[in-house]
């Protein structure tokens, strides 16, 4: 194997590691809620601001381990806003939450521009993460190891959340069958708030990874939620495991694809993938199938 | 004895069309109420608007002394409402126990703090324990009802409403369901409002009953003084 092919392997690796982080919040929040929350990609944007503003804080080594956290919670807290504010009273139908949070992004991007100007801000990142291994003959660079690595953690730690722990049992039955979960006892608006808060702080923090490989700008977060919206569509609504692989899947493609052919015709190839895959399989990587007894 | 629930001028709608119609019920404690009618007629919708998944259009829900129409599904549940739907609804992707753990957010707020899911649930339904591992959603009909009303009292409620418990279970399995359900009502003390077409059964276990017909309750009385035979025409279509 060629050194190119190699190199392009470890790319989409990171690139599914963005996709996942970008994703997940999509997927948790598509899944419970039925919303379809266009706002999202300016949460990752929202992270990448807060990681420059922390660094401008504290810079230095110890300030991108800071702006985690700052990332997190700050995208966290506004996603919680807008969910309480607007998500929540709005009916359960997928193109009321559309249009409506479509409007959040447009005034959150714009808020960007006016408060940080249109051009957008550039993230130093620390000594330990702009060096490079070499393995295989091929360059791997921290930073995009140190993605994959951050992905892979929060996709631990979701998993652990969801599958191990008083509050993930109460988001998987308000997942699966949302009247019987109030009909027993849960609060349902309160998990709902929740997983937002939770899907919103995964996506401020991939929004620090994405600053560690580019300029944060206004528009950020629109350049990553067309392939989130694909990776949760491929991936079978809701599914963490499907968005997992899909992410990996896609990640992969563009990635690959990249090697024959420029940026733009491998996002198209990408569009045009994701149309086959669905026409061939609906329901998605992750097809939850149970026994319905249904009355 | 006091009542546990009082209905008073109840009606509910599916957008325009009307499906109960100035509803009266009372409910005393300790009391097991045989809700029977065709199909159609408004018992399942009485349940849920008893239960709070779906909406009041008029009217008042007096349960425990407490006016709990405006309150929200899993306020009720917490106040006391136990609910077994119809179909059963079992969490399908959740273990058996997880199901059942499900059940104990209505001890939420009663000073209980109970983490675990009592050990009387598996005494009443043995085969539980056996199969608590597996997805509910892969249990056969009758084991799901057992996990359904074991959710249920999960949640220590006064008042257990119980959408035709029989539907679709074969016999054998009935027979456990109702033994179940009669030690629920004579050990546990539970007040208990059933939906039910299998009269035979519905006439052994309850005390009372009222007959629905298009969303309005046409008879009620109680079960001593009457055979089933005599209401059979009230289910029979």
């Amino acid at each position: 194997m060629d050194a190119l092919f190699l190199n392009q392997l470890f790319n989409g690796a990171s690139l599914a590691s963005l996709y996942l982080l970008a994703a997940l919040g999509l997927a948790l929040s598509f899944g419970l809620m039925r919303v379809i929350n266009m706002a999202h990609g300016e949460m990752l944007m929202l992270g990448g601001y807060l990681a420059w503003m922390t660094l401008l804080v504290v810079p230095g080594a110890m300030g991108i381990i800071l702006a985690i956290p700052v990332a997190f919670i700050g995208a966290a807290a506004m996603g919680g806003f807008i969910q309480s504010t607007l998500i929540r009273h709005l009916s359960a139908r997928p193109l009321d939450t559309l249009l409506a949070t479509w409007g959040v992004s447009l005034i959150l991007q714009q808020g960007a521009r006016d408060l940080f100007g249109a051009i957008g801000v550039e993230v130093r990142a620390p000594e330990w993460l702009t060096g490079s291994f070499v393995a295989f003959g091929v360059t791997l660079p921290s930073a995009r190891l140190f993605i994959i690595a951050i992905a892979a953690l929060v996709l631990g730690a979701l998993a652990l959340l969801l599958l191990k722990t008083r509050i993930g049992l109460l988001v998987r039955a308000v997942n699966q069958d949302r009247m019987m979960a109030s009909a027993s006892g849960i609060d349902v608006k309160r998990v709902d708030f929740t997983i937002f808060c939770l899907g919103s702080g995964v996506a401020g923090l991939a929004g620090v990874m994405l600053a560690l490989l580019g300029p944060v700008t206004p528009n950020v977060g629109q350049s990553y939620i067309i392939p989130a919206f694909l990776v949760v569509v491929m991936g079978g609504l809701g599914s963490i495991v499907g968005t997992t692989a899909s992410a990996i899947i896609l990640g992969l493609f563009a990635a690959l694809a990249q090697i024959f052919v420029d940026v733009s015709v491998a996002q198209m190839l990408l569009l045009m993938f994701v149309i086959l895959f669905i026409q061939v399989r609906p329901q998605g990587v992750v097809a939850v199938k149970t026994r319905q007894l249904d009355a | 004895m006091s009542a546990l629930l009082e209905i008073g001028g109840l009606s509910s709608a599916y957008g325009q069309s009307q499906v109960l119609w100035d509803v009266d019920l009372t409910l005393a404690r300790g009391q097991v109420m045989a809700l029977i009618g065709r199909n159609g007629v408004g018992k399942t919708t009485l349940l849920h608007t008893i239960m709070g998944t779906r909406p009041v259009t008029g009217g008042t829900i007096r349960f425990d002394g407490q006016d709990i129409a405006a309150l929200p599904a899993h306020k009720r549940s917490r106040a006391g409402i136990g609910f077994v739907p119809q179909g059963r609804h079992v969490f399908p992707q959740l273990t058996v126990m997880e199901n059942l753990e499900t059940g104990l957010s209505a001890l939420t707020g009663r000073g209980k703090g109970s983490a675990k899911v009592p050990p009387h649930i598996f005494d009443l339904f043995p085969k539980l324990y056996d199969i608590r591992t597996r997805a509910a959603g892969f249990l056969s009909g009758g084991e799901q009802q057992q996990l359904a009303i074991g959710r249920a009292l999960a949640g220590e409620p006064s008042l257990l409403l119980l959408d035709e418990p029989t539907e679709g279970i074969q016999p054998n399995v009935v027979q456990q369901i109702e033994a179940a359900l009669v030690h629920v009502r004579d050990q546990l003390g539970m007040t208990v409002l059933v939906v039910e077409q299998y009269l035979d059964f519905v006439w052994r276990f309850a005390n009372r009953y009222c007959a629905m017909q298009n969303g309005r309750i046409i008879r009620q009385g109680a079960i001593a003084g009457e055979s089933a035979k005599d209401v059979a025409h009230l289910v029979q279509i």
